[in-house]
């Protein structure tokens, strides 16, 4: 595989020549004072120098809402899976890293072939992050720096991208859309390291005072302490810390029929543990109904229940979008965690 | 990503099709259903495990299969408490309705072998435990005696009299009744269900205690069952959440780090020790 240095002066080309390509390009894109994942029409519209998107971009392999298969009032189900090929430009590290967590989490057991569909058709160009958001915390989430799940990874260094294509895919997009670039030399891989290293620290907002490994330990202590009651006194149970994180993956599933009454859709939606009725079943029996309990749920969820189906990996990246998106400002899992390490003390 | 393996994947979300071959509304609330798969295969579940049941339009909701896995087709009963559940109610012999399953795990059919059975059963929590019972008794001989408790609310919401009846007229059964309110046509225990377990007669230290009930019983049957030294490992419980999905993705039943669709709906009670949310 190879890694070319691409100019900034000629970047807008080889990014013109991916959205000429046959396949739907998604790319970041200012909104307002924010950035956000969107289709990409222009080359000039794509900011590999944005902080944070407003959504992960999950939503292209989990979508909103999405159609799982049509039927028959009375008849059969047809599955419905997409076939759309998509490049997605701009993932930062830690989005991607969340990724690589929901493709262990939809192919493990039982493999889920709309997300996992969707995975396969999707060629993932990811980029390094240039500026730090308000609220990222990755640095201590150690997802500042991705290695793998990518197809091919932009590094801005100065001058030029280095783009590193780590796949067959990617590889053959490289060659397509920038055919005329440069191998990378030994200079170029330096900068790239410096950028790595710089990222490794400096995307810190919030630190968190442990290694990330010791998180799994430190909640096995932790259930009835006294912070998930005072933290949760004032959530809204809106739901917005699991809409806005790129790890969150539940979803509901709900009928939509026609007008006819004789065919529709079945959907799945995303959902969220923190939304009052998550564990709620029929007759009204709510498994999870104390605010205190679900907002729990959540940070257990990040730091103890996903990593130990995904071999030990924290499901938190540390994007920062819960702590922006929380308007108690409750939902930092950095600021649950440090307390619950004082108080260990 | 490479190696894509999704051309050669099911969706596990589809169902299969199955057609209502019988219904019957027990009480006021219960119906049961017999169904058969339209392919024709049988179900292929074990004791204890459950079915996502689609009614085309209204949804999906998993359900207990009631039937023993030696019985010819299988059979559901739906308590009409949501919309799905409505709905399958509204179904007649003929109709269709989509089938996914069986899933989750199983009551202990080989570890209990040989062993005394005791299932506590409360209200429709029997629909479940019905399912192993029958089990049992099509092979009656490999396990021990088998005593039954049963507590319903109140006198009018028994269902499966016959079926109680007839396991009741059996030797090698034993049936403990209980109501919650007296009633005029009721002459046996009145209480909740836990009021009978002094009555039961098998070495509880040694038998299988199977237990599915309302979630406010659990408590209390486990309670009476420390009291008598019933080790924790010995006790199975069926735990009822809001398995959409079925598959451990959606979220919605998970307790602590276990998903009930996938761990359970069984669980041996030991192994509840790290789930707090469970009981």
């Amino acid at each position: 595989m190879s890694i070319k240095k691409i100019n900034k002066d000629v970047f807008g080309t080889v990014v013109a020549n991916i959205i000429a390509g046959d396949n739907d390009v998604v790319g970041v894109q200012a909104k307002a004072d924010k950035f956000a994942f969107g289709p990409l029409e222009s080359a000039d519209d794509l900011r590999l120098d944005y902080d944070v998107t407003l959504l992960p971009p999950k939503k292209y392999f989990l979508p909103q809402v999405e159609t799982l298969m049509t039927y028959e009032v009375g008849g059969g189900y047809q599955s419905k899976i997409s076939d759309k090929k998509l490049v997605l430009v701009g993932v930062h590290p830690y989005d991607m890293i969340a990724i690589n967590q929901m493709d262990e989490l939809f192919s493990q057991d039982e493999f889920d072939t709309h997300y996992m569909t969707r995975r396969c058709n999707t060629t993932v160009i990811a980029c390094d992050v240039v500026t730090a958001s308000p609220n990222v915390f990755a640095s201590s989430m150690k997802t500042a720096t991705v290695k793998k799940g990518y197809d091919i990874l932009l590094t801005d260094i100065g001058d030029a991208y280095l783009a590193d294509a780590a796949t067959e895919k990617g590889e053959a997009l490289l060659k397509a859309s920038a055919a005329d670039a440069a191998d990378a030399t030994d200079d170029d891989l330096a900068k790239r390291k410096a950028v790595w290293d710089k990222n490794e620290e400096a995307l810190n907002q919030h630190k968190l005072n442990c290694d990330v490994s010791e998180l799994p330990n430190l909640l096995d202590d932790a259930y009835d302490h006294p912070v998930w009651e005072e933290k949760a006194a004032t959530c809204y149970s809106c739901g917005s810390c699991n809409l806005t994180c790129p790890t969150c993956y539940c979803f509901d599933v709900q009928d939509d029929v026609e007008w006819s009454l004789k065919s529709g859709k079945r959907c799945r939606a995303w959902d969220g543990c923190l939304l009052q009725n998550f564990a709620t079943v029929a007759g009204d029996h709510n498994f999870r109904e104390k605010r205190q309990d679900r907002f729990r749920h959540r940070l257990y969820r990040k730091a103890k229940y996903v990593p130990a189906k995904i071999g030990g990996q924290i499901a938190c990246v540390g994007c920062g979008r819960c702590v922006t998106a929380c308007i108690p400002d409750i939902a930092n899992p950095v600021a649950v965690y440090n307390r619950l390490l004082e108080d260990k003390k | 990503m490479a190696n894509c393996k999704c051309a050669e994947k099911k969706d596990i979300y589809l169902p299969e099709l199955a057609t209502v071959t019988k219904q019957q509304l027990l009480n006021d609330t219960e119906m049961y259903l017999h169904l058969q798969l339209d392919s024709g295969e049988h179900l292929g579940h074990t004791a204890g495990q459950f079915v996502e049941v689609s009614v085309a339009g209204m949804g999906e909701a998993p359900i207990s299969v009631s039937s023993s896995p030696t019985q010819e087709g299988f059979e559901l009963v739906v308590r009409n408490v949501g919309s799905v559940s409505n709905a399958i109610h509204g179904l007649t012999a003929g109709s269709k309705v989509g089938i996914r399953g069986a899933y989750g795990t199983t009551y202990p059919i080989e570890e209990a072998k040989g062993k005394d059975l005791v299932f506590i059963c409360g209200g429709i929590g029997l629909v479940p435990q019905r399912s192993f019972i029958n089990y049992v008794l099509d092979n009656r001989s490999d396990y021990g005696s088998v005593t039954i408790l049963q507590g319903t609310k109140d006198y009018t919401q028994r269902f499966f009299t016959d079926e109680l009846a007839a396991w009741n007229d059996r030797d090698d059964v034993t049936l403990l009744e209980t109501i919650d309110e007296a009633h005029p046509d009721w002459d046996g225990n009145v209480g909740v269900v836990t009021t009978l377990i002094p009555k039961i007669e098998a070495d509880l230290t040694k038998a299988a205690v199977l237990v599915c009930g309302p979630p406010i019983m659990y408590k209390f049957v486990l309670m009476a069952m420390a009291e008598k030294n019933v080790p924790d490992k010995n006790i199975f419980v069926n735990l009822e959440r809001r398995m959409k999905c079925g598959v451990g993705k959606c979220g919605h039943c998970q307790i602590n780090e276990a998903y009930v669709c996938q761990s359970g709906p069984v669980f041996r009670y030991s192994d509840l020790e790290t789930i707090p949310e469970a009981i």
